[in-house]
């Protein structure tokens, strides 16, 4: 008995380590202490319109959109009152309520609210609420627009709830809640096979990610007995290398997932299936991104393995040009832009393991891409609206002059991901370029030249997706194609972000100690000038990047403005075949992974019914008999059966009874 | 020693429902189930009084606790008494009868007001009192007694009552399980023989920290732990399952898998842990090979099955897996772990099966492949049946997700490579769950008769608590939690183990070390 009295004395422990700290204080920290309203109010919009149903059709969509606004507003407050207080102040903990505590695990609901999280949620809820008004317009005909809005509300109420969690078990809530609700949007249109079949792929290899997180959380418990961020990174300085360095590969298989990483980055193509507002939200400019934020917000673990961080550059670097590979080959304006999101997000993971020299340009370009990368979304979505859903490029062109806004709105997210100065990603994409070039021996020149050669073909593929669609001679018909311009809903949301792909760059990362790292910089305890020099001067590499900028675009305009584009793509030569078709990526885990296990779930399902079950069944055969020949008696036989049961119990007890 | 007999009345009044719908005169005989939906409740309303009493700070093992004399030359005793984990499962097991009963309203079209209906229902609340009886049996005979019994009212309720080759798989079932039960009586005397003997016993209070030889332990130990195998089910011995819930009427199949299944798992705690604690640790290699190729084999066969029914019991086999490997993983957070998962899977289970026999009722055909685009045929019923699939394939959020993490979390204390391995489980999950769900609800709609109904006001009576529950136990478990934390640390403190300490210490006010909002 005394182990008990013994435990009960050691469960009392985490009620009282609740009650202290700071979890008290925050109630006088006004707006900071209502940051749970981040979440609280998408989550209640996608509730009232899930489970009002359809009484809320006709006011549900704008429900949902102001919601989201609210969570932008609640943001912006909390950023506020965040950047009135000194640098050391500014992280705040939000304590929610007590979530599990069993055994020697205890783990509180909480947030944490510091400037890494906020960039994110102002982020979040500003595309993501533009995205909403967007979609009043885009969805306008829609059936189930109530159902799209309710999901677009769970997507924004999950991943907020992924960035400002305080542990890495309710981030895991996020993070799995993302995962569903980019599975419902994926499948939104599931009356076709193919895109159920996509949105399953997504939330399948997604999981394989997951897989990785739920064993990085099981060695962070092993090693600090606590799965919170604080723990976690005050434990992380007295673990030992190995450890950190199974955590923090097993956060990147997460990662991996999560962003469409190499190898696990074969379902953002086919997760364009969804409508191209979630493509812009949840598979452009957040959701995917959330690999980044994770390895950025694990600094700690990944600063204690330089074999891990190397692994996270190395999967950067992979990604990052395997995406521009892809982007180059593909017809389909969707897919051009989910390759380019997948090798744009390599450029930040690249920054992310490059330690505290990448991190903030890791977020600064995460930033960035999330403005321009959307804006472009929202302008594929604009000429989808106009041509009749029509996504191949080869039979657009030339629609610079009937859709006038989509175009110039289109171009500046264009000249961003290019990196023309003084565009957004100018500011962004070199700074991660440059800093690829820091370190010692093979490394700057591998990792540096992979970005830089990077920044040419992505100059290249987006060129040539932006003169196929928008210059050239048109290639369309206008009895197939009604080519016009979208409604005001759409195109605002578009001009927003268009606005932002041309200032974000110069607002954020402007000077010699930017906005964004005096920002960002206490979070990762850096302090200005640790940075090191590049292997190249600085100015040398922002004109080689330029020069392969211009050649890539140039390249572009050679072979799709000036020569005539076929409607038909040509046969091409092995390279672009095997872009085409995603450098095989599809065949591999098929021969890899789908055969085999068909093949295993197939012959186990043989040996279960035939093999293990042999013995029994015949034992079964053996007490029926001949079934033939017992039919007649089967219900007299049942009952006698169940009888001689029943008197083998008494028989049983009686004779015990009798043996006393 | 004697407080209100709360645990007799809890099995008694389902007993006296039964005895009440069984001889109704034929004029009321059409109101058998409301009479016996209103006896369930009553037991269910004495339950949650009963919980209420209980206190998590007790120093005693058990609550509520009755002893009586019962054959005192032989030691046995009719003596009940709750801990945490017991009164999790009878709580789990009186909130699920009358979701059971009422799921089960339309189970005999056409037979309404017979007497075979009345039996069906009156069956029912007879398994209910042998459900409180053997989660509350504090004597390990008695125990024995509810543990066989159970097989009576289940037996009849498959073999009478089932689909078309019901005979074969009621006859199977019992075939499995009192070929378990057999060992198991064998072991409940041998146990009797080392223990102090006197009138009571098999008191399990009496019988625990005996001082058992290596080989009789381990002897004793086996016989428990086949027949409770067989029960759970784990792989090898898990075949039975499949036909039987198959075969049963869904609302069984939700009692036979949800609630009697957990005898086995329950009583690996109970019995093996507490009473074998030096055979536990020794078996415990093997248990862990077992439940993790539990994990993984009843996964992999539930993504081959064409029956939506065989699939959802080969899921239950997969989730008895990780039930196993938290029992055997001896620390409190894998006991805890898997008590929750206990409470959740008869939940989930429980959705799956009675929500995809609403599916099969208006399909009539259970066969994956004759379905197709139903979320535009019933969206209510698809969207319920999602949640269910989610929370089987422990989405966070939902209260299977916390009971998966935590056995996993615990059993990595311990077994590293054993937790790896199950976790791919949760990959295995979203297959054999998404699959289903593309093959059944995707697609265009199909072309079927008019009027295909979605969810009537009855059904929303199932599905809506159901639902809840998951949510609930998602979010804020914590009242769960309360409860069944000392009796995991009491039943591992009889096995002598305690927690790994963490590798690297951390201060323990870690929570909010991140600044402080003033």
């Amino acid at each position: 008995m005394h182990t008990l009295t013994n435990g009960l004395g050691a469960y009392a422990g985490p009620v009282a380590l609740a009650g202290e700290g700071p979890v008290t204080a925050v109630t006088a920290s006004g707006i900071t202490a209502y940051a749970w309203l981040l979440v609280a109010l998408p989550a209640l919009g996608a509730a009232i319109l899930l489970v009002g149903g359809k009484r809320t059709n006709a006011f549900g969509p704008l429900l949902a959109t102001l919601l989201s606004w609210g969570s932008f507003v609640v943001g912006l407050l909390v950023v506020i009152s965040m950047a009135g207080r000194a640098d050391a102040d500014r992280a705040a903990h939000l304590h929610l309520f007590s979530w599990i505590n069993v055994g020697s695990f205890n783990l509180d609901a909480g947030q944490r609210l510091d400037p890494l999280s906020m960039a994110f949620v102002l982020l979040i809820t500003f595309v993501g609420s533009l995205i909403h008004v967007y979609s009043l317009g885009y969805m306008k005909d829609d059936p189930d627009k109530r159902k799209f809005f309710a999901y677009l509300n769970l997507f924004v109420a999950a991943m907020l709830l992924l960035v400002t969690a305080d542990s890495y078990l309710l981030l895991y809530v996020g993070w799995e809640g993302v995962g569903l609700a980019s599975w419902l949007l994926i499948g939104f249109w599931n009356d076709n096979p193919a895109y159920a079949t996509a949105a399953n792929k997504a939330f399948i290899a997604n999981r394989v990610g997951d897989l990785g997180l739920s064993v990085a959380i099981m060695i962070m418990f092993f090693q600090f007995g606590h799965v919170d961020f604080a723990s976690v990174d005050a434990g992380a300085a007295n673990a030992s290398p190995g450890a950190l360095t199974a955590m923090g590969l097993f956060l990147l298989l997460g990662a991996c997932g999560k962003s469409a990483q190499f190898p696990l980055q074969s379902w953002l193509g086919d997760a364009m299936a969804g409508p191209t507002p979630v493509s812009a939200l949840i598979h452009a400019a957040t959701m995917v991104t959330a690999g980044v934020y994770l390895v950025v917000r694990s600094h700690a673990i990944f600063e204690g393995s330089p074999t891990a961080q190397l692994v996270v550059v190395i999967v950067g670097a992979i990604t990052l040009l395997f995406g521009a590979v892809v982007g180059c080959a593909k017809d389909d304006m969707k897919k051009a832009l989910a390759a380019s999101t997948m090798s744009q997000i390599g450029y930040m993971m690249l920054a992310a393991g490059l330690g505290p020299v990448g991190y903030v340009f890791a977020i600064f370009h995460l930033l960035t891409h999330g403005f321009f990368k959307a804006g472009m979304f929202l302008g594929a979505g604009s000429v989808m609206h106009g041509m009749n859903d029509q996504v191949n490029m080869r039979r657009f062109g030339g629609l610079r002059t009937v859709m006038t806004i989509t175009w110039a709105t289109f171009m500046m997210g264009w000249l961003a991901i290019l990196g023309v100065p003084p565009f957004a990603g100018y500011w962004s994409k070199d700074k991660i370029i440059e800093a690829a070039f820091i370190g010692e021996g093979w490394r700057p020149w591998v990792f540096g030249l992979a970005a830089l050669i990077g920044a040419g073909i992505t100059a290249f593929y987006m060129s040539r997706l932006f003169f196929m669609t928008f210059h050239g001679k048109k290639r369309w018909t206008e009895d197939i194609h009604h080519p016009h311009e979208s409604p005001l809903t759409m195109t605002i949301p578009m001009m927003v972000l268009a606005f932002g792909s041309v200032v974000l760059g110069a607002i954020l990362g402007f000077g010699q100690t930017s906005l964004l790292q005096s920002w960002l910089n206490p979070v990762f305890g850096i302090t200005a000038g640790t940075e090191g020099e590049p292997v190249l001067p600085a100015n040398l590499l922002l004109g080689l990047t330029l020069v392969l900028v211009l050649a890539g675009a140039g390249l572009a305009w050679v072979r799709y403005v000036r020569d005539v584009v076929p409607e038909i793509a040509p046969h091409g030569n092995l390279v672009t075949q095997a872009a085409r078709n995603d450098l095989y990526q599809d065949a591999v885990n098929e021969g890899a992974l789908m055969r085999p296990g068909i093949h295993l779930t197939r012959s186990l399902v043989f040996t279960d019914t035939r093999g293990i079950d042999g013995a029994a069944s015949g034992l079964g055969a053996l007490v029926i008999g001949a079934s033939t020949r017992l039919r007649k008696l089967q219900n007299g036989y049942v009952r006698s059966y169940a009888l001689t049961m029943l008197a083998g119990v008494v028989i049983i007890l009686g004779a015990v009874w009798v043996m006393q | 020693m004697n407080q209100f007999p709360w645990l007799t009345l809890m099995g008694l009044v389902p007993l006296v429902g039964a005895i009440v719908v069984w001889v109704l005169p034929a004029g009321l005989a059409p109101r058998a189930k409301q009479i016996a939906l209103g006896f369930s409740l009553v037991t269910l309303a004495l339950t949650v009084a009963a919980a209420l009493t209980f206190s998590p700070h007790s120093t005693a093992q058990f609550q509520l606790v009755e002893q009586h004399q019962w054959i005192p030359q032989f030691g046995v005793s009719y003596a009940l008494g709750v801990d945490g984990i017991a009164l999790a499962l009878i709580l789990m097991a009186t909130i699920l009868t009358p979701i059971c009963l009422l799921a089960a309203w339309h189970d005999l079209p056409g037979e309404e007001g017979t007497s075979r209906e009345k039996n069906y229902f009156a069956l029912m609340l007879v398994l209910e009192t042998f459900m409180v009886g053997v989660f509350a049996a504090t004597d390990v005979f008695l125990f024995y007694v509810f543990f066989e019994a159970m097989l009576i009212p289940v037996y009849f309720l498959i073999g009478q009552y089932g689909g078309q080759r019901r005979q074969a798989a009621a006859v199977k079932f019992l075939v499995f399980s009192l070929a378990g039960g057999l060992i198991m009586l064998a072991a409940v005397i041998g146990l009797y023989t080392q223990g102090p003997g006197g009138v009571d016993g098999f008191l399990v209070q009496k019988l625990t920290g005996l001082h058992l030889s290596e080989s009789t332990g381990r002897l004793l130990f086996l016989g428990f732990f086949i027949a409770f195998a067989v029960k759970a089910p784990m792989f090898p011995v898990h075949t039975w399952l499949p036909d039987a819930a198959t075969e049963a009427k869904p609302a069984t199949a939700v009692l036979l898998v949800g609630v009697l299944d957990k005898v086995g798992t329950y009583g690996m705690i109970r019995f093996c842990l507490q009473l074998f604690p030096e055979a536990s640790k020794w078996a415990t290699p093997v248990v862990i090979v077992l439940a993790v190729i539990s994990v993984l084999y009843g996964a992999l066969l539930a993504i081959g099955q064409t029956d939506i029914m065989r699939l959802i019991s080969y899921t239950s086999i997969s989730h008895f897996g990780f039930i196993v490997l938290g029992i055997f993983a001896m620390t409190t957070t894998g006991g805890a772990g898997a008590t929750l998962y206990m409470v959740n899977h008869g939940f989930t289970t429980a959705a799956l099966f009675l929500f995809a026999a609403m599916l099969v009722n208006r399909r009539g055909s259970k066969r994956i492949e004759d379905f197709g685009g139903w979320q535009r045929v019933t969206p209510l019923l698809a969207g319920s049946f999602l949640v269910a699939g989610l929370s089987g394939l422990a989405l966070p959020g939902l209260g299977a997700f916390i009971a998966e993490f935590l056995t996993l979390v615990g059993t990595f204390q311990r077994y590293q490579v054993a937790a790896v391995i199950a976790t791919i489980g949760i990959i295995l999950a979203a297959l054999y769950i998404l699959l289903m769900f593309k093959k059944m609800m995707t697609g265009p709609k199909p072309d079927l008769a008019k009027g295909t109904p979605d969810l009537g006001a009855r059904e929303k009576w199932v599905v809506v608590p159901l639902i809840a529950l998951f949510l609930v136990l998602g979010f804020y478990p914590k009242p769960v939690m309360d409860i069944i934390n000392p009796a995991i640390r009491t039943t591992l403190g009889y096995v002598g183990v305690t927690d790994p300490a963490s590798v690297v210490t951390v201060a323990d006010p870690a929570q909010p070390t991140t600044g402080v909002t003033k």
